[in-house]
C-alpha cells in the first residue's frame, strides 16, 4: 500500500514528524491553530492504521520471515564498501508489520489521537508541548514497525527525550525527580539492550550481491556463492536464522552462556520499559507527575514497547534462553500482578492507584508470554491492547476529574455518581473492564493468559488467579469511595463531562464493549502471526529436551 | 644528508607556513598594536593556507627528515582535525567578550595559539622520541602562557601554575622513561626500537617502567586519570576559547602522539594479521591492560566528578576527562577497528564539544556567567541557543539520533567484537552516568524558572547563529548518514611502515 509513491508505515511514522516541523512554524500564540493541526495530523494517522485494518492479510505468519511481513518496505540507508579488515557495512531502512505489531500499530495511532484531545487544555507554552509529543509519537511508531534492529534501537532511543521534557515541564509538584528518574532507568535498559545489539550483529552474517539484494546463508548456498559479499547485518529477521549464525562468533550455537548474557542484557532493557517487578519504581512517579495526556500515552503504548519488545526480539532471536528462562519470567509475571494489586489496594491516590494496577495487568501479559504456547501469546498480546485502551480511559477519567476538583485523593470524593452521571457512566465500562468482568475486552485477554499459562504453570497460575480477587476489591472499593455514598458539600459544584472529553472516551468504552463481546476483529489478525511465533518456541523446547536440558 | 633534507622539504611545508605565520602574527603585532583584528586575520590567512597544504598530504605515505616525522594517512587526519579546530578557535576567540574587554592586546594570544597549533600538528607526525618530546614542550609551553592570559582574573594565575608544575612533572617522567627505552635499545628512532625489540633480548620490567613513565606524559597531554590533576582548574581558570581547544586539539595531538608510539614501538609485526587488522604486542609486555585500566579509572573518575560540578566549564573540563577515557578504550583493542573508532569518535568530539564550549562563552558574554544555578529559565529567553546546546548535550551523551551515538556504537562495537565485553559494560553504564549531569544542564535551562526579577531576551548575532551551525549541522547529520564518518576514519588507520 503506497500513498503518493511512499510506503503507508513511512507515512505513519513520519507524518508526526512532519507535523511536528509545522508546529513549529506556527507563531506561537496560534494556540488553536497548534492544537488542531497535531489533531489532524494524529487523524490522518488514525484513518491510515484503520486502512491498514482493513487491508491486513490474515492468512500471513510473518515473525522471522520477510515474505510473510506486509507493508514492507526496504531501502539502503547506509552502505560501506567493504576494505581490508572492516567488511561491508549495511544498514537498511526496513519497516513491516505482521499480526504481531499490527495491533499495536493501530493501538498507537489510538491512543496518539485520544491524547491529544486530553491535552487540549494545555495552557503552558502549547507549542513546546504539541511539538515534543508528536516527535513522542513518531518515536513510538516507529519502534512497532521497524525490523531492523538499528532502527529499532534508534526509534527507541528518540522517545527518551521528548518524555523527559513532557513529564519534566507539564508535570506535577515533584516532575522533575519523576522525569530523569524515568529517563535514567530507561536509559540503563538500553545501554545493555546495545551492547546485546552489537553483539548480535558480529555473530550473524548474511551475504549481498552487487544489486545489494540480500540472501541469508542457507539461500546463498543453493544459489552459489559467486559474487556474493559475506557481511554483518542488523536485520532482526536475519537474526532469527539459526542458519545465519557465524560458527564461534560470541552469540553462536544453542544454550551458551553468552547467549544467556545477552538474553539477561536485552529482558533488563525491555523488564524496565514493562515494568516488571522489581524493575517498576519509575513508573509509578512517573504517572502520578505527568500531565493526563502524557500518562495515557505512558500506560497506553508505551509499557506496551517493553513486552512488544521481548516478543519480537527475545523471543525469536533467543528461544533457547527463554525456554531456559522462562520459569523466571513467568515467576517475574506473577510477582508483579499479586503486588501490583496489593500495593493498588493500599493507595489513596487515585492516579497512583491506576499506576500500580498497570503494573499488575501487565503481569497478566509477561505471565501469558512466559507460558509460550498459542493461547498463552495470544492473551498476552490483546491484553497488550486491551490494557492500552482500558488504562488509557482510566487515566482519563482521573484526569477528568482532577482537571475539576484539582485533587486526586480518593477519600475525598464521595457520592458522584448523582452529580455526573455521563461521566459515572463510562467509569463504570472502564472499571468493570479493568476488573475482567465478562463481556468486556480485558476479561477475555486475561482469560486467554491464565488459560494458557496453566498449561506450563500450574502452581503460578493459580496463585496469580488470586489477583483476580484482589483487583476486584480494590477496583470496587475505589468505585464505592468516589462514586457512592453522600456527596460532600464542597463538589456539588462539579460539572459533568463535557463534548471534548465524551469525544474521546466513548469510542474507547466501545472498543471495549465491543470486543468483550466479539474479540474476532483483533485476534483474527494476530492468530497466524502468534502461531508461528509459538512454533519457533515449541521447536526450541524439543531441542532442549532433546539434549537433555532443562 | 642535507639534500635528502631538501628532497623531504616539500611534505613539511604546513610546519614552515605555521612558523611563518607564527613570525607574522609577532611582527604584524609590533606594526599594528591597537587593532587586533589585523594580527587575527594574519593568524586566520595563515591557518587556512596550512589546512589547504595538509589537505594536498592526502594519501602521501613517507617519512621524512631521517624518519623524526611521518607524513602518512593517521597523521594527516589529526593535522586536518587540530586545524580545523584551531580556525574555529579563532573565529571563538574573535566574538569573546572575556578576551577583548578591557583593552587588552591580543596580538601575542593570536601568535601562541599559532605556536600552539604547531606543537600539536609536530605532535601528529612525530616518529622519534626526541621529536615527541619537542612537540610536547613547544605546544606545552605555548598553553601555559595562554592559558594564564587572562591574568587578572585570580583563577586564571593560578591555573597557569599548577600547569606549569603538572606539565613539568610528567615531561619529566616522560623523558625519564624515554632515556631507559634508549639505554635499552640504543636508538629513539621508533621503527628502530620496535625492530630491536622484536629480537626479544629485553628486561620486561625496564621495560614496563619506561612505558609507564612515557605514559605519563601522553596521560599528561589528554589529561587520563591519574595524571589528570590540572584539567579542572586549568580548564576553570583558563579563558573559554583555550579550554575548548585545548579539550579538542590537545586531547587530539596527544593521542595521535600515543597511538603512534605504542603501536609502531610494542606492535609484534610478525604477529599481525594484516586481512583482519588485528595486531599482537610483544611478548612480555602487555601495555594494553594498562591502558585499559586508565581507560576505565578515566571515564569513571571523569563522570562521577562532573556531576557535583556547578561551574560549567568545569563539569565539561571533567566530562572531557571522561570522553577521552572512553576514546582509550579504542586502544586497548589491539585492532584497526579500535583506531577506527577512536578517529571516527574524535571527529565526532570536536564537532559536539566546541559547539558547547562556544555556546557556554557565548552565554557568558551576556549574562556574565558559566554557573549551571544562572542557566535557570534560560531556554525561553534564548531557544535557538539553548536548543543547540541541548543537542551538543544529547550528543555527548551518546544519544542516538545524534553523531555522539554512532561514536560510541563503534567504540563499543570494537570492544565487543574483540572480546572486551567488561570494558564494553563499564563504557556503557558510564554514559547512563553521564546523562545525570547533563541533565541538569537541561533541567536548569527548561525545568526551572528564572530567579532574576527582569527576565529579558539574549540577543545573539547572525554570525554567531550561524557558527553554531557550522557545529549543529554535522552533530546530528553525522549521526543519521554516518557513512562518509566511517570511511573517513577506516582511511585514515594507515600508521607509516607498520601492517
Amino acid at each position: 500500500m503506497q500513498l503518493m509513491g511512499i510506503g503507508v508505515l513511512t507515512w505513519l511514522t513520519f507524518l508526526p514528524v512532519l507535523g511536528m516541523v509545522l508546529v513549529l512554524l506556527i507563531p506561537k500564540d496560534q494556540k488553536d491553530a497548534i492544537r488542531w493541526s497535531s489533531l489532524i495530523v494524529t487523524l490522518i494517522q488514525l484513518l491510515l492504521s484503520i486502512g491498514i485494518f482493513m487491508k491486513f492479510d490474515r492468512g500471513m505468519a510473518g515473525i522471522n520471515s520477510e515474505a510473510g511481513m506486509q507493508f514492507v518496505e526496504k531501502a539502503t540507508w547506509i552502505d560501506i564498501k567493504s576494505i581490508a579488515w572492516f567488511g561491508r557495512i549495511h544498514i537498511d531502512y526496513f519497516v513491516g508489520i505482521d499480526g504481531l505489531s499490527v495491533t499495536m500499530v493501530i493501538l498507537t495511532a489510538l491512543i496518539s489521537a485520544v491524547a491529544i484531545l486530553s491535552a487540549w487544555n494545555i495552557e503552558k507554552s502549547v507549542k513546546g508541548y504539541f511539538a515534543l509529543f508528536l516527535l513522542l509519537d513518531a518515536g513510538m511508531m516507529g519502534v512497532f514497525v521497524s525490523l531492523d534492529f538499528f532502527l529499532f534501537y534508534i526509534f527507541w532511543e528518540v522517545m527518551l527525550l521528548p518524555m523527559y521534557f513532557l513529564i519534566g515541564i507539564w508535570g506535577g509538584a515533584r516532575r522533575e525527580y519523576a522525569a530523569i528518574k524515568f529517563f535514567l532507568y530507561t536509559l540503563f535498559g538500553s545501554v545493555l539492550m546495545l551492547l546485546a545489539m552489537i553483539a548480535l550483529y558480529f555473530s550473524v552474517n548474511v551475504y549481498i550481491d552487487a544489486n545489494g539484494v540480500i540472501y541469508s546463508v542457507t539461500e546463498a548456498m543453493k544459489h552459489g556463492l559467486d559474487g556474493l559479499e559475506k557481511m554483518y547485518t542488523f536485520n532482526m529477521l536475519a537474526m532469527m536464522d539459526p542458519g545465519n549464525y557465524v560458527p564461534g562468533s560470541l552469540l553462536a550455537g544453542a544454550h551458551t552462556s553468552m547467549r544467556y548474557l545477552a538474553y539477561v542484557a536485552l529482558f533488563i532493557g525491555f523488564a524496565i520499559k514493562i515494568p516488571c517487578f522489581p524493575f517498576h519504581t519509575w513508573l509509578p512517579d512517573a504517572h502520578v507527575e505527568a500531565p493526563t495526556a502524557i500518562s495515557v500515552i505512558l500506560a497506553g503504548v508505551l509499557l506496551k514497547m517493553g513486552t512488544y519488545g521481548l516478543l519480537r526480539i527475545s523471543f525469536p532471536i533467543f528461544p533457547d534462553a527463554m525456554v531456559h528462562y522462562s520459569w523466571m519470567l513467568a515467576l517475574l509475571g506473577v510477582i508483579s500482578m499479586v503486588y501490583g494489586a496489593l500495593v493498588a489496594m493500599a493507595q489513596t491516590d487515585f492516579k497512583k492507584l491506576i499506576a500500580y494496577s498497570s503494573i499488575s495487568h501487565m503481569g497478566v501479559v509477561t505471565l501469558g508470554m512466559a507460558s509460550m504456547n498459542t493461547q498463552g501469546i495470544t492473551g498476552a498480546v490483546f491484553q497488550m491492547f486491551n490494557h492500552g485502551t482500558i488504562t488509557a480511559m482510566l487515566f482519563l477519567i482521573v484526569g477528568v476529574i482532577y482537571d475539576r476538583a484539582h485533587t486526586r485523593g480518593l477519600n475525598e470524593f464521595g457520592g458522584l455518581m448523582n452529580q455526573m452521571p455521563k461521566y459515572s457512566g463510562i467509569m463504570v465500562v472502564a472499571f468493570f473492564a479493568a476488573l475482567g468482568l465478562p463481556g468486556l475486552s480485558g476479561f477475555i485477554s486475561e482469560a486467554f493468559a491464565l488459560l494458557g499459562s496453566f498449561q506450563t504453570f500450574r502452581v503460578l497460575t493459580m496463585i496469580a488467579a488470586v489477583t483476580i480477587v484482589i483487583t476486584a476489591g480494590y477496583m470496587l472499593w475505589t468505585l464505592q469511595r468516589v462514586f457512592l455514598g453522600q456527596l460532600p458539600e464542597k463538589w456539588k459544584g462539579l460539572t459533568d463531562m463535557n463534548t471534548r472529553e465524551a469525544i474521546m472516551l466513548w469510542p474507547l468504552a466501545l472498543i471495549v464493549i465491543f470486543l468483550g463481546i466479539y474479540p474476532s476483529p483483533i485476534l483474527d489478525m494476530m492468530n497466524t502471526s502468534l502461531n508461528a511465533l509459538a512454533g519457533i518456541l515449541d521447536q526450541a523446547r524439543h531441542a532442549t529436551t532433546m539434549m537433555g536440558m532443562n | 644528508m642535507s639534500e635528502q633534507i631538501l628532497k623531504d622539504l616539500h611534505l613539511f611545508y604546513p610546519e614552515i607556513t605555521l612558523t611563518i605565520t607564527f613570525c607574522a602574527a609577532i611582527i604584524t603585532d609590533l606594526i599594528f598594536r591597537r587593532t587586533s583584528i589585523v594580527v587575527s586575520s594574519v593568524v586566520m590567512i595563515g591557518l587556512v593556507i596550512t589546512g589547504i597544504l595538509v589537505l594536498g598530504q592526502s594519501g602521501v605515505q613517507a617519512s621524512i627528515f631521517d624518519n623524526m616525522i611521518a607524513v602518512d594517512p593517521f597523521a594527516y587526519f589529526f593535522k586536518m582535525l587540530i586545524i580545523i579546530t584551531a580556525i574555529l578557535i579563532v573565529v571563538f576567540s574573535l566574538g569573546s567578550s572575556e578576551l577583548n574587554s578591557a583593552g587588552r592586546k591580543l596580538g601575542e594570544y593570536y601568535s601562541l595559539l599559532v605556536a600552539l597549533t604547531l606543537g600539536m600538528v609536530l605532535m601528529a607526525g612525530a616518529s622519534n622520541l626526541l621529536m615527541m618530546y619537542l612537540a610536547l614542550e613547544l605546544s606545552s609551553i605555548a598553553s601555559y602562557i595562554l592559558s594564564g592570559y587572562t591574568r587578572e582574573a585570580p583563577d586564571s594565575s593560578e591555573a597557569s601554575l599548577k600547569y606549569v608544575i603538572y606539565g613539568a612533572l610528567s615531561s619529566g617522567l616522560m623523558l625519564y622513561g624515554i632515556s631507559i627505552i634508549y639505554g635499552l635499545t640504543g636508538s629513539l628512532d621508533i621503527y628502530a626500537i620496535n625492530q630491536v625489540l622484536a629480537q626479544g633480548n629485553y628486561n620486561t620490567i625496564a621495560l614496563l617502567i619506561a612505558g609507564v613513565l612515557a605514559m605519563a606524559g601522553f596521560g599528561y597531554k589528554i589529561s587520563a586519570v591519574p595524571f589528570h590533576f590540572w584539567t579542572p582548574d586549568v580548564y576553570e581558570g583558563a579563558p573559554i576559547t583555550i579550554t575548548a581547544f585545548l579539550s579538542v586539539a590537545s586531547k587530539a595531538g596527544g593521542f595521535a602522539m600515543m597511538i603512534r608510539f605504542f603501536k609502531v614501538t610494542f606492535i609484534d609485526s610478525n604477529a599481525v594479521s594484516v586481512p583482519v587488522g588485528v595486531w599482537a604486542s610483544l611478548k612480555g609486555f602487555e601495555w594494553y591492560h594498562l591502558v585499559a585500566v586508565i581507560a576505565v579509572l578515566t571515564m569513571t573518575f571523569g563522570n562521577l566528578v562532573a556531576i557535583w560540578q556547578n561551574n560549567l566549564k568545569r563539569l565539561l573540563a571533567y566530562s572531557s576527562i571522561a570522553h577521552a577515557g572512553y576514546m582509550l578504550t579504542g586502544l586497548v583493542v589491539l585492532s584497526n577497528e579500535g583506531l577506527a573508532a577512536i578517529m571516527l569518535y574524535f571527529v565526532v568530539y570536536l564537532f559536539m564539544n566546541l559547539g558547547a564550549f562556544y555556546i557556554v562563552m557565548l552565554i557568558a558574554n551576556q549574562t556574565g556567567s558559566e554557573d549551571i544555578e544562572d542557566y535557570k529559565g534560560l531556554g525561553p529567553r534564548a531557544p535557538f541557543i539553548t536548543v543547540a546546546l541541548a543537542i551538543f548535550l544529547v550528543s555527548l551523551t551518546g544519544l542516538p539520533p545524534t553523531a555522539g551515538f554512532i561514536g560510541k556504537l563503534y567504540l563499543f562495537a570494537a570492544l565487543l567484537n574483540h572480546g572486551w565485553i567488561w570494558l564494553a559494560v563499564i563504557g556503557a553504564l558510564n554514559s547512563v552516568i553521564s546523562l545525570y549531569y547533563y541533565v541538569r544542564i537541561f533541567r536548569n535551562m527548561y525545568l526551572r524558572p528564572s530567579e532574576q526579577q527582569q527576565v529579558t531576551p539574549l540577543n545573539f548575532t547572525m554570525l554567531q547563529k550561524v557558527t553554531v551551525l557550522v557545529m549543529l549541522v554535522p552533530t546530528i547529520l553525522l549521526g543519521l548518514y554516518f557513512g562518509p564518518l566511517v570511511q573517513l576514519a577506516q582511511a585514515s588507520v594507515k600508521i607509516f611502515g607498520t601492517p
